[in-house]
């Protein structure tokens, strides 16, 4: 028995069962991933809500945001999508596939559009900046900071959409895609926590 | 049982030393490496060096407070000083020493070749490199040297509104940001790809109840990063548009919070803590069984407090806030869950005692670290209760008592298992083992300058000195005490002499180390040392938690009673 073997070689009962099927890496990293952007999130969050209501002069939230409805409709159907989109992968349906990759940019994009246009009102018409009251510097980072990371996810949407146009994404690589899919996934969370925050609770 | 031993393969230690390579190929070969033996290293290394520049600092500040109305250095400087000690040995050494050992020790010991994204590792490292000589690019850079000098003068919690525009101007804060921020996400990189390494690279048979505490410790300890970090990431991102954009978080002008961003920091602060102390535990738990020939005492137990401990750790904050002036129910909560942290620590303590008990203990270097270790941080726990009693804290908070507390936990328990690591692990990463004798002089050197400078730091704490005072009046009772504070100084600064240069002496002159020179159980002294790129010819299998055990004792194998 005193062989170096006896490190390697399958001694009986030396593992439970004969499956030794750890977890996938991209699940777990990701997994990591959110768990340290919840966080960053949640401090935003938090100070959102500490300094609610806080501010000595105006616009306060009532008198100038308006409920962007349509706005999370089209982020929230693109979580469809895209799960859609990397079942169609599975499946061996590179057409469909396409097609919902490309609908969850359009609705990822449309969202980002509508943002937009939402600041440029804020701006423009009620000369609200990050620098005019605490309103101002909260709503801008903690909506702002959501902003970049749909920004982030829509960028890795292109490239992959680039990709399959090339031809190049198989039915192989669905597992990694539904890793993407867990990031967007996140960022239609955390849009649903801040249209509560700052929507719902906040206005 | 020496045909056993022999069993394990053996190569010589020069074998993977670069042969007939230019210094250029070589250096390139290190920048380029996405090894985590070699990555493991850099970081050491890297801690290393920045431990000496923060030991430096520090021997500056003692020298300023030997005596009395001392004028060795100014106001300014003493303020900067005194920030980027605190910064480099938290940020700069600290975490990269443990992420180091992490990377070296954790695909070794769970039979893997390598983290699970070997390029994200490289990435890590070299953010948090590139953080590290931002922070000190503050020194030459901008107005630093030949104007007023721009090191960052906040202290290292950076309490607001200090670090608003108007208090801190020029950009030596916005270099404590910016390095701590990009370093921060090097080391979120790090942790996530340790617990992804952790939880899907284990050989076969290593199951969770099965893993050495070590990688156990790591992978509470990055799990506690991911979420440690994150917090002082966001208030830093918000003290950036503070500074930048003009918005007002921390503006207390225009309506913001500074206690706000105490409450921020300290979310990170306090947990930080535990992130950099579960690593030394990490290191005592394997230390203390291999030279007490015992398996260790209670190992669900200990895996369990860690995890009580984490999780406790995220209810403590404030206890660093108790003379801001909360509702006596916020006093009352964070001084009882700071309390209650002491429970699984203690749990903690008893088990290494336990595991001691009745052992054949071996008193060589890396155990007598881990034995001052014990009693070292017995004290510190013992006055962090003393000053998590609220009405106690008012008297001493920001006093050299809280000072000498918190480097008891720092010096005292980590840095003292730092070494012990130092000298268990270097044999297996050079294949050369450190001097014992050195190793000796070493342990007792440090341990004497050690206590005289911070058990006798806790006096002037206790009689009303003030932590960041650049000087001091004479008859105020602190002066001899503050004396020997700075002559206990000088005996660490030669007990880290002794250790470097015996780091450098055993490099190339010391005793040929052979894979398995501590008669140990667990899987990285399976393999050669130093250990090929590929860590194992064949992913290994393992039946209990001590596997080199089983191989060397097949007739009374751990497995049989697990």
């Amino acid at each position: 028995m005193s062989n170096p073997a006896s490190l390697t070689a399958d001694a009986p009962d030396a593992t439970p069962g004969d499956a030794w099927t750890p977890p996938s890496k991209g699940k777990v990293g990701m997994a990591c991933l959110i768990l340290a952007e919840s966080a960053i999130f949640i401090i935003f969050v938090v100070a959102y809500l500490f300094y609610l209501g806080r501010d000595t002069s105006g616009p306060k939230p009532g008198e100038v945001l308006e409920l962007p409805i349509l706005n999370s409709i089209c982020l929230l159907s693109s979580s469809v999508t895209i799960t859609l989109a990397v079942r169609a992968l599975e499946r061996g349906l590179p057409r469909a596939f396409l097609g919902c990759w490309a609908a969850t940019i359009a609705l990822g994009g449309w969202f980002l559009a509508g943002t937009a246009l939402e600041w440029r009102t804020l701006i423009v018409k009620h000369g609200l900046t990050l620098q005019t009251n605490l309103f101002g510097t909260t709503f801008y980072s903690l909506v702002g900071l959501h902003a970049c990371h749909v920004i982030v996810g829509l960028a890795m949407l292109g490239i992959v959409a680039a990709l399959a146009v090339a031809g190049t994404v198989r039915r192989a690589h669905a597992p990694r895609l539904e890793v993407l899919a867990w990031y967007w996934h996140f960022v239609d969370v955390v849009w649903i926590v801040v249209f509560t925050v700052v929507y719902v609770i906040g206005r | 049982m020496k045909t056993v031993s022999a069993a394990i393969p053996r190569t010589p230690a020069a074998e993977s030393a670069p042969v007939g390579k230019t210094w250029l190929e070589i250096v390139h070969s290190w920048v380029i490496t996405v090894d985590h033996k070699k990555l493991g290293l850099m970081y050491i290394l890297y801690g290393l060096l920045f431990f000496v520049v923060a030991g430096l600092e520090a021997t500056l500040m003692r020298l300023q407070l030997a005596f009395p109305n001392n004028t060795f250095l100014s106001p300014q400087v003493f303020n900067q000083l005194f920030t980027l000690h605190g910064t480099t040995m938290v940020f700069l050494v600290g975490m990269p020493i443990l992420f180091g050992f992490a990377n070296y020790l954790v695909p070794l010991m769970i039979g893997a070749r390598d983290l699970a994204f070997p390029r994200l590792n490289a990435f890590g490292f070299w953010l948090s490199a590139f953080g590290g000589f931002l922070l000190y690019f503050s020194l030459i850079g901008g107005m630093g040297m030949t104007g007023a000098g721009s090191a960052p003068d906040v202290g290292w919690f950076a309490y607001s509104p200090l670090t608003a525009k108007a208090f801190s101007r020029g950009h030596s804060t916005d270099y404590w940001i910016l390095g701590i921020l990009v370093g921060g996400f090097g080391s979120i990189a790090t942790a996530a790809n340790l617990v992804t390494t952790i939880l899907c690279m284990r050989c076969r048979g290593m199951t969770l109840g099965r893993m050495p505490l070590l990688v156990w410790l790591n992978l509470v300890m990055c799990g506690m990063v991911l979420m440690v970090i994150s917090p002082l990431t966001a208030a830093q991102i918000m003290l950036l548009l503070d500074r930048f954009l003009g918005a007002h978080f921390f503006d207390t002008q225009a309506g913001g919070s500074a206690v706000l961003w105490q409450h921020f920091f300290w979310i990170f602060g306090h947990p930080e803590v535990y992130v950099l102390i579960l690593p030394g535990f990490a290191f005592a738990s394997e230390i203390i069984p291999v030279f007490s020939r015992k398996a260790i005492f209670g190992y669900p137990v200990m895996v369990g407090a860690t995890v009580a401990i984490a999780f406790v750790s995220f209810g403590v904050w404030a206890h660093h806030m108790f003379t801001v002036g909360m509702t006596a129910v916020g006093n009352t909560f964070f001084a009882i869950s700071t309390m209650l942290v002491g429970v699984p620590t203690g749990i903690k303590i008893f088990n290494w005692i336990g595991t001691m008990w009745g052992g054949k203990i071996r008193l060589a270097t890396p155990m007598l670290f881990c034995i001052a270790f014990l009693f070292q941080f017995l004290i510190a726990g013992l006055t962090g209760i003393m000053l998590a009693v609220v009405p106690f804290d008012w008297q001493l908070s920001d006093s050299y008592f809280v000072v000498a507390h918190f480097h008891f936990v720092l010096v005292g328990a980590l840095l003292f298992t730092i070494f012990a690591a130092i000298y268990y692990w270097f044999p297996k990463a050079t294949g050369r083992r450190l001097s014992e004798t050195l190793g000796k002089w070493h342990f007792w050197v440090f341990l004497i300058g050690f206590h005289m400078t911070f058990d006798t730091m806790h006096l002037p704490g206790l009689l009303g000195m003030p932590r960041r005072i650049y000087t001091y009046e004479a008859g105020r009772g602190w002066d001899l005490w503050n004396l020997i504070c700075t002559v206990g100084v000088a005996f660490q600064g030669v007990g880290v002499l002794i250790f470097v240069f015996n780091l450098l002496r055993s490099l190339f002159k010391g005793a040929p180390a052979g894979p398995d020179p501590w008669d140990a159980w667990t899987l990285e002294w399976a393999t050669t040392s130093p250990p090929p790129e590929y860590n194992f010819a064949e992913p290994p299998v393992v039946r209990s938690r001590r596997p080199l055990w089983d191989l060397k004792h097949p007739t009374d194998p751990d497995w049989k009673y697990e």
